[in-house]
Parts: structure tokens; sequence; C-alpha cells
């Protein structure tokens, strides 16, 4: 820490002006590659949209390879996945915001719109898993309190709405930020700033209002990101399964969801950087930071993992030993450890050292810890239900074992393409850096936001 | 509601007239028997009377509806009054003949490798002797799978059965992930079932028809006890089909179950021959009861041929 890390500093005018450009320059001008990679990804969601059609207009019995044994597939797994990664906004914003982490400030609005997109598109993943999506309406007519769907239904869409609000009332004074800095956009693009800010002054009652709000709903995240998580586990653990029936199962999910957060907020952040040249606001303090929130979070839900699958092992039940040693020692052995090594030894052990908490190195760390997350998901979902407690037998060979169609590919690949095109959109007509947040950050000389050393 | 009710009183009343015309009384057979029907068709049916006792009766003198004619949704969800179905599998006497299974399958209009009722190679531990083990839908009466259903179409009806709304089923599964005994199948819509669905949604043809349907493609199907035929005092098809007997299958509140030969005492077989629940330890309740292959009518012998090897 540097010896001036509480002189407070006050910004010039055009200090102000150099900060603004800056932040709202993605916004002005979109470049080639910008245009390559968002035609990409709609090519990419579009591939999904054609491959769901096929799968819903022909039988699911030749586009997807879900069987009987194996009927809850990648799209389910996929779902925990963007469920896990929607905690970002959780504990990348609201965490930091009321813990008084000021690094949070250039990153809160990443992690929020990367949650908006990963919730969204988790909720399509689970539509599209479902047999009869014509019927979904069903779920408002005949719904049942008592299953754990209809928690979830309720906890997505409430979690959703909150997150959608607690990003939208922190942008209203970035909006006339835009409007007035940037004319040389398109009519339609200052008209929607002039409406979506909502005539907003920016009077000191107003600021009132917005900062009470924005405490009020960024509380209200946290327990409602939790909660989805943790249904999302319950939808498991209120089986009688040998695989999923664990008391552990919500804490194990939402210790994933925090690891998968670090790692996707270690993503954005390094790619935001590159690619919209933002190296001033999302500094190598950040990854610094992240490093070691990665560690911390890898070696929590190490002990979940423990206590998830070793602790059973150690008695092996029964019950629990059909679907454990398959894991441990059987077909899937080398997938278990490795999604093991690369999930949790690899985010806990290389980050310790500072030079691996670096942009590149943590970047590549949380890469890796990203596919072994998706991964873990899998095995949690698809291993287990090929080892139910009465023998597998008199089936065809397609039954006893699984291997995403596909069709089922291209519709998971496509919500990632989703959740990227949203961020990516996002990005493109707002700013994904909150430039009131940054720079009340520095007038209240809190100044470790920029230079950490 | 109640008008349905006068009906099928009347109807009952009608059939029971008739009914006594070939000497088999009782309201438990209620389907319409005709006297114009002349040509016998040489397939035998069993049903079983009111006292308990089984006849043999011509295919052509019993009455088919048509999947789903009068079998209105309100019905599904109504359990059959002062019943509470149940089953016996006596292991001792099966040889995995797989006669339940393509019973079961031409009476729901299935093909394989649907099964309703699957019969698994089962050995507890190396040294006891392996034996096999017919397993379906157990109805549980504390039912894992309905708990879970968001929707409530699958309940459990008040004569025991777990039943299924296929109308509206959306699919979701978690029904099947529910089920610690693995017994719900999926309509993936596998187009030869989809093909053959068609075909023969009309086809009441086989003795054993049940005319609950098959689930709709990309709802979940299972065991249903052939509810229409339990109702109608008519033994599900695997039931009748079984060639050793092994299952028997009654009514609780009767204290009476059958195999189709033998009419025994529910309580008394259960407690003289041990019966037991398959994973009592989950708590499921089921209310289909084993009897422990001991004093068995067959040696084992292993399956020679694999069964459902056609994706």
């Amino acid at each position: 820490m540097s010896e001036n890390i509480n002189k407070h500093e006050t910004f010039t005018q055009a200090e102000y002006m150099v900060m603004k450009d800056d932040l709202l320059r993605p916004i002005e001008k979109v470049g080639k590659a910008g245009k390559i990679w968002i035609a990409f990804l709609v090519a990419v969601l579009l591939a999904g949209v054609v491959a769901y059609i096929i799968q819903e207009t022909k039988s699911k019995y030749v586009t997807t390879s879900l069987r009987d044994y194996t009927m809850w597939g990648i799209y389910i797994s996929n779902f925990l996945f963007m469920v896990a990664i929607g905690l970002v906004g959780v504990l990348m914003s609201a965490i930091l915001k009321l813990t008084n982490f000021e690094w949070y400030r250039p990153l809160s609005r990443i992690a929020e719109v990367i949650a908006i997109g990963a919730i969204m598109f988790g909720g399509i993943s689970i539509v599209v898993a479902m047999g009869r999506p014509d019927r979904l309406l069903n779920l408002l007519l005949h719904g049942r309190i008592q299953s754990p769907i209809i928690w979830d239904v309720i906890g997505i869409t409430t979690d959703l709405t909150a997150c959608i609000i607690l990003l939208f009332i922190p942008l209203i004074p970035s909006l006339v930020t835009c409007k007035n800095h940037l004319k040389n956009l398109p009519k339609w693009q200052l008209k929607m700033y002039n409406m979506l800010s909502f005539g907003w002054q920016g009077t000191p009652e107003q600021w009132q209002i917005l900062k009470k709000t924005m405490k009020t709903l960024t509380a209200l995240v946290i327990p409602l990101g939790v909660l989805i998580c943790t249904i999302t586990a319950w939808l498991f653990a209120t089986t009688l399964r040998a695989e999923w029936d664990s008391t552990n199962f919500g804490a194990y999910f939402v210790s994933n969801a925090f690891l998968l957060s670090v790692a996707v907020m270690t993503f954005a952040t390094f790619v935001f950087r590159k690619a919209y040249n933002l190296e001033k606001y999302l500094t190598e303090m950040h990854f610094d930071k992240l490093g070691q929130a990665m560690v911390l979070m890898a070696l929590i839900h190490g002990y979940f993992n423990i206590n998830e699958y070793l602790i059973p092992a150690y008695k092996m039940s029964g019950l629990h030993e059909n679907t454990l040693l398959n894991l441990f020692v059987g077909k899937e052995a080398g997938f278990y450890w490795s999604v093991v090594i690369f999930g949790i030894i690899v985010p806990f052990l290389l980050p310790l050292f500072p030079k691996m908490r670096k942009p590149l190195p943590l970047f590549i760390i949380s890469i890796v810890v990203l596919i072994a997350g998706w991964f873990r998901l899998y095995l949690i979902v698809i291993p287990g239900l090929l080892h139910p407690y009465l023998p597998i037998q008199d089936v065809p060979a397609s039954w006893t074992h699984y291997f995403p169609s596909a069709v089922e590919m291209t519709v998971v690949a496509a919500t990632f393409a989703g959740v990227l095109l949203v961020v990516t959109l996002f990005s493109r007509y707002f700013p994904i850096i909150s430039v009131w947040e940054v720079a009340e950050g520095e007038l209240e000389g809190k100044e470790e936001i920029f230079n950490y050393k | 509601m109640e008008k349905e009710n006068n009906n099928s009183s009347r109807r009952n009343f009608l059939k029971l007239g008739a009914l006594g015309g070939i000497a088999l009384a009782g309201t438990a057979i209620a389907s319409a028997v005709t006297d114009e029907s002349t040509k016998a068709t040489g397939k035998k049916v069993k049903v079983l009377t009111a006292d308990g006792k089984l006849v043999e009766i011509d295919s052509s003198l019993v009455d088919h509806h048509a999947a789903n004619d009068d079998y209105s949704k309100e019905e599904i969800r109504q359990g059959i009054e002062g019943k509470k179905f149940i089953r016996v599998i006596d292991l001792g006497k099966c040889a995995n003949e797989r006669k339940c299974i393509t019973g079961c399958q031409k009476a729901h209009n299935i093909l394989a490798p649907v099964e309703y009722i699957k019969v698994k190679k089962m050995q507890n531990s190396p040294l006891e002797s392996p034996y096999w083990f017919p397993t379906m839908c157990y109805h549980c009466d504390n039912p894992p799978c309905t708990k879970v259903c968001p929707v409530d179409a699958t309940f459990k009806r008040s004569d025991g059965i777990v039943a299924m709304d296929y109308d509206r089923c959306i699919g979701c599964k978690f029904c099947i992930a529910a089920c610690p005994y693995s017994a719900r199948t999926f309509n993936f819509g596998r187009p030869e079932q989809v093909k053959y669905s068609e075909e023969h949604k009309n086809d009441t043809s086989d003795p054993n028809h049940c005319s609950t349907p098959y689930a709709q493609e990309g709802t979940v199907a299972k065991c249903d006890f052939c509810t229409d035929r339990s109702a109608q005092g008519l033994l599900p098809a695997c039931v009748v089909e079984c060639p050793n007997g092994a299952i028997y299958h009654g009514d609780e509140l009767e204290d009476v179950v059958t195999n189709g030969e033998d009419t025994v005492r529910l309580k008394k077989l259960l407690a003289d021959r041990a019966g037991y629940r398959q994973f009592e330890e989950l708590g499921t309740k089921p209310r289909v009861y084993y009897l422990p292959p001991v004093k068995r009518d067959f040696p084992f012998e292993d399956a020679t041929e694999a069964q459902n090897t056609k994706e």
C-alpha cells in the first residue's frame, strides 16, 4: 500500500471529461472486430433456435440423446451452470458494495449484466428441457407450491426482476451522461436515453432517493441470489436418489456458484479491459483481488466437496456405493478427478502466487475453472441418473450411457452465445462501467479503485 | 359429476342383469356384455367374480371400450370407492418368461423397449443366489413422485393408485428423477411408437386391453395398475399373462389377492411367507409386496437372450 492512500484527491473537470470519454467510447463506435463478434454470437444463437425448432418438430428420441434413465441431460446441467454464474451479481456487486470493498465500483455493472444474462438463459434452458413447453402455462393454472419447481419459478422470476431493477436504477444518471455527452449517435438512441432517464435532474433529493433504493435492492438481491442457487440444489436434494441425497447440497451449490462467479468476473474483466481499452479502470489490482477471492472460494468449495463426497465415501453405504465408486474409480473417474484438479485445486493453489494473479495468468485460470465448473455440474446430474438403486437391465445400448446429441450441444452453445450477446449488446448501448460510481469513488479519495500500488 | 355417477350406476345395473344370464354375478364386472355377440373369438379371458372366484369366459363376451371413450378426466382423478388396490409378487414363482412384459405392452399398445413392468436379475450378495425380480410402479402410499410434480399431473387416488393426467403433464421429468425405483418412463416420441400409437389408437382387440391411454408425446408414463380394468374388477394384463401365477393383485380392504388361479387372504399370505417391500428404508410405503424367493418353483436359469437390443 502506498503512503498516499488517504490523500483526498479531487479531480478536475478536464480529468472527468477524459474519464467520460474513456468509458463511453465503446458506445460511440463499434469497430470491425466488435461487429464480427456480434455477428458471430447472433449466428450461434440463431443456430440454437433452429436446433430447438428441429428438436420440437421432430421426435425427441431422434434429435436428443435423452432416454428414460438419463431423462435430464446437458440442458439441466447447463441450467445449473447458468444459475451458478448468475450469482456473480451478488458476490461481485452486492456483497462488495455492502462490505465497503471499494474496488467493486468499476466491476459492479459488468457483474450485474452477466447475472441477468445468465439467469435469463438459465430459465430458457429449463423450458428447452421440457417435454411439453406448450403447456408452460399449466405452471400458473395448476401450480402446486409443494413442488420445488414452483419454488424455482418464483425464485428465478423474483431474482431476475430485482436484478433488472438494481441494474437500471444506478443506470439512470449514466443515461443522462450518455445523452449529454454522446451527440453523434442515431436519434432513436438519444431518444431512448432521454426516455429511460425519466427526467433525471441530479438534484440532491434525487440522489438521496437513488442511493437509498440502491441500498435496499442491493441488500435484497443477496438473499434472492443465494436462494435460487439453493432451490436449484433442492431440485435434486428433495429426491431419494443416493447421489443427490445430501443435506449438504444447498451449501455445496452456493459455494460452487461463488467460485464460478469469481471466475466469470475475472474472465469478463479481462475481456472488457482488452476489448475496450479499459486498463486504466480495470487494473491489475482487480486481478490481484479477484485472484485472492478465487483462492478463498476454492477453499470453501473444496471444504464442501469433502463433505459431499469423502464423508459418504468413508462410510461407503450400500446405497451410495454404486454412484460413488463410479465417480472415484469407475467409468467417470477420469472426468471426476480432472474436475477436482482443475475446478478446485488449480483455483486454490495457483493464485496463491502473486505472479498468477496478473491479468493473463488469472484469465487462463478462470477459463479452466469455468470449464471444470460446467463439467462438475454435468457430473452432478448425469452419472447419478445412470446409477439408480435398481440395476439398469434389458434396455437398448443408447439407454445405458449419455452423450449429448448435436441438437442438444447446439442449443447449449446458443445459451452461452445468448449470455455473451446480452452482455455485449448492453456494453454497446450503455456504459458498462458506471461513470458516476467510479467518479464518486475517486471524489471520496478511494483511489485504490485505480491504483493499488 | 352427479349425472355421471347416475349413468354409471344405471349401466352397472343393466350389466348386472346381462351377466346374470351367463352366471357371472357382481358389479365388479363393469364391462358391457352383449347377448348378440355370437362369434366366439376363442380367446379366453379371466374375470374375477364378486365372491372372489375366477372364471374364464370368451373374450367376445367382454366389451372393450375404445381408448378414453368414457374415461373422463374427473374419473381418472377419483379412486374407486371402497377399494385399496394392492399387489403381492411371489419371487419364488418368477422364471423370467417375460409374459407380463409383453402382455402389458399389448394391453397398453406400447412397444418395446418401453416397459411398465420390468424383470430384473437381482443378487443381493455374492453368496446369495440370484433371482428374478419383477418391478413396476409401486403405487407408494408416500409417493416421492407426486410430491414434486409442479402441476398435479401425477397424484395419489383414494384407491391407492398413483395415476397420471397426460393432458396436464408438462414433461419436466421431475417425477422420474424423484422415483427411486426407476418406474417411470418418458414418451420421447420414438418414431415407431408414434406410428404404432396412431395406428392402434382405437385398437381394443387385446383381451387384456387397458383403456387408460399411453402417454402423449412429451409426457411421463408408467404402470397404472390397469386402472380401468381394476375398476371393473378385471385383473391387470401382467397378472393375467403370467404363466406361473407369480403376481397377485387384489384389494387391501377386502384382504384378498389373486393371481388368477388362487385367491388368498392378503394378510395371511404376507404373514406366512414373510412378505416385504423393496427399499422399506426409503419410507415410500409401496403398495407392492414381495414374497422372498424361497421354495422356488424353478431353478434360476440365467437369461441367454438379450432383450430390447433394438434402439
